[in-house]
């Protein structure tokens, strides 16, 4: 039986007069992998920011295994459980790639401290594959290594909900079927990730089920399969058809 | 601790225990300038410890060295004086939980300006209390000699560098070198950034206020416009930068040679302490970025990369 681990109801954000997400609703089940995809500028970023505590919704609610998220700052979110990446990668230069992974391992959700906190670290850090990098300098990390220092960092606090901002944006062919099976990966050890993406493929391959929103609403919701083919959909992204 | 940690802590409990005898070998005049240098270790030292990892730059020294000693100036004759540095710092830690609460929200140069404007804030009210109550400025006459305040000084030194070694070991620690790094990152691993901003602040905060408790029999004679002098807080931030705030010793190997240069130029040319601290200045932005540590941390990587090749 699989249960509700995130629930975002009703859901709008103002930007003073600007709507940037309007009434979103939607569920994600345990051991899920749920998409949110749409154009540019449709409010993923916006939705993902109020889920990670970012900012506050300026209505609805998020609860996460019951406890509402809405309006916490983000310490506390990562506290009651929400890790998360970055669109642009953020690490944190003056520290080492271990201590980067620590940093999400001692504060967080489950918290570590000490030696068992940078254990923890380094079997993360050979989890999402940068075993080899380890000993070098943040500045020295090619942009693939980088975002998995930040996958890592993220993974660190034990989340309930992992949310990847773009994780697969910017990566080569290679290095993209390299991403988006270290995803896979997370998702067979059973954990539950939002995933904010553009890359198709990606989509396809990885999520269990996709949100699409478009100008802030949700205009469609169901397997990628089916979002994808909907005519709502592909008009949201490739504009009104002028024959019709 | 491990024997690794004792084999590192030994040679500073040795130079502490060498600072101590400084009053029994040396002339009045050599004590008087390492009673300055404690002064200045402490401030320095207790700055960095906030403004190190955080990158804020407070300029908020002068306030509370300027409350530390009016605490003693009002206090002296009534209470025993080993009362007066506790009482001052427990003020200040208040005065800077204070501020942090306010401040520390606003980050960069909003912060320095504060910090800045709060030494004059508190002058002026502690001015106006004082036309208030037709009162001018405060004699301090105890039997306090330059050498118990250099004792004092040089404990509470110790204290300062005990609370930044168990605070560099801490998760606050390194709370706030995550903090300094990217606070947006460090709220979303689930740190309480406001709340570690403000508990490290009272340290510096606590620090200068006992700083001016123990100093205030020095000047004899003291007023807002002395002890609030806004020059400290420029002192105390130059020495700082010129030592490096990346280790512990970096303000200390500032405030040595910081203090020399300072006692010469006052003899030699009295009017340019000034051009001293704006030279210092550009040296550090552009020489010694990192400061004094910043350039032994270059020597021996140069050292160990041409030792391996």
């Amino acid at each position: 039986m699989s249960r509700t681990v995130l629930q975002v109801q009703g859901v709008t954000k103002r930007f003073g007069g600007l709507v940037a997400v309007r009434d979103m609703r939607f569920d994600v089940t345990e051991h899920e992998v749920m998409g949110i995809i749409g154009p540019n500028g449709s409010g993923k970023s916006t939705m993902i920011n109020m889920i990670s505590g970012l900012f506050p919704p300026s209505e609805g609610s998020i609860r996460l295994k019951g406890a509402e998220l809405a309006g916490l700052p983000a310490h506390k979110t990562a506290r009651k459980g929400v890790g998360r990446t970055f669109q642009l990668v953020r690490l944190l230069p003056e520290l080492s790639v271990v201590e980067n992974v620590v940093a999400g391992a001692v504060f967080g959700h489950r918290r570590r401290w000490g030696k068992p906190a940078e254990a923890h670290a380094r079997q993360l850090l050979e989890r999402v594959g940068l075993g080899a990098s380890m000993g070098l300098p943040i500045s020295s990390l090619t942009y693939i290594d980088t975002k998995r220092v930040e996958l890592a960092r993220a993974l660190a606090g034990d989340p309930e909900v992992l949310l990847l901002d773009e994780w697969l944006a910017g990566l080569n062919p290679t290095e993209l079927s390299t991403g988006i099976d270290l995803v896979r990966s997370l998702r067979d050890e059973g954990r539950t990730i939002i995933l904010v993406e553009h890359v198709m493929d990606a989509i396809r391959s990885l999520c269990d089920r996709c949100v699409v929103m478009s100008s802030g609403a949700k205009i469609a919701e169901g397997t990628p399969a089916e979002v994808l083919s909907d005519p709502e959909v592909i008009r949201a992204y490739l504009g009104e058809d002028e024959d019709a | 601790m491990n024997a690794q940690e004792i084999g590192k802590v030994i040679p500073w409990a040795l130079l502490l225990l060498a600072a101590a005898f400084v009053p029994v070998v040396f002339s009045p005049y050599w004590l008087s300038m390492a009673t300055t240098m404690a002064m200045f270790v402490v401030l320095a030292t207790s700055w960095a410890l906030f403004s190190g990892p955080t990158h804020y730059i407070s300029l908020a020294t002068a306030a509370f060295f300027g409350v530390g000693t009016f605490v003693t100036g009002l206090g002296f004759q009534t209470l025993p004086f080993w009362m007066l540095p506790l009482i001052a710092a427990a003020l200040g830690g208040i005065l800077a939980a204070l501020v942090g609460m306010v401040t520390l929200r606003l980050s960069g140069v909003y912060f320095v300006i504060f910090t800045l404007g709060l030494a004059e804030l508190v002058r002026q009210l502690v001015t106006w209390v004082q036309n208030q109550t037709g009162q001018r400025g405060m004699y301090v006459l105890t039997s306090i000699t330059e050498k118990d305040i250099y004792w004092m000084l040089l404990g509470l030194a110790a204290l300062v560098y005990l609370a930044g070694w168990l605070i560099g070991r801490s998760k606050l620690g390194f709370a706030l070198r995550i903090i300094g790094n990217d606070e947006t990152v460090a709220r979303h691993v689930g740190i309480d950034t406001a709340l570690a901003k403000v508990a490290l602040f009272t340290i510096p905060g606590m620090a200068a206020a006992a700083v001016g408790a123990i100093l205030a029999p020095r000047y004899i004679y003291i007023e807002p416009a002395t002890a609030f002098a806004p020059l400290l807080s420029f002192q105390v931030v130059i020495m700082a930068l010129l030592g490096g705030t990346g280790r512990l010793w970096g303000p200390l190997a500032g405030v040595i040679p910081f203090t020399l240069l300072w006692e010469f130029i006052t003899r030699q040319a009295p009017n340019q302490t000034l051009l001293l601290l704006g030279i210092v200045f550009l040296l550090i932005v552009y020489v010694l970025p990192g400061g004094f540590v910043g350039l032994w941390a270059r020597i021996r990587r140069r050292f160990h990369h041409g030792g391996g090749a």
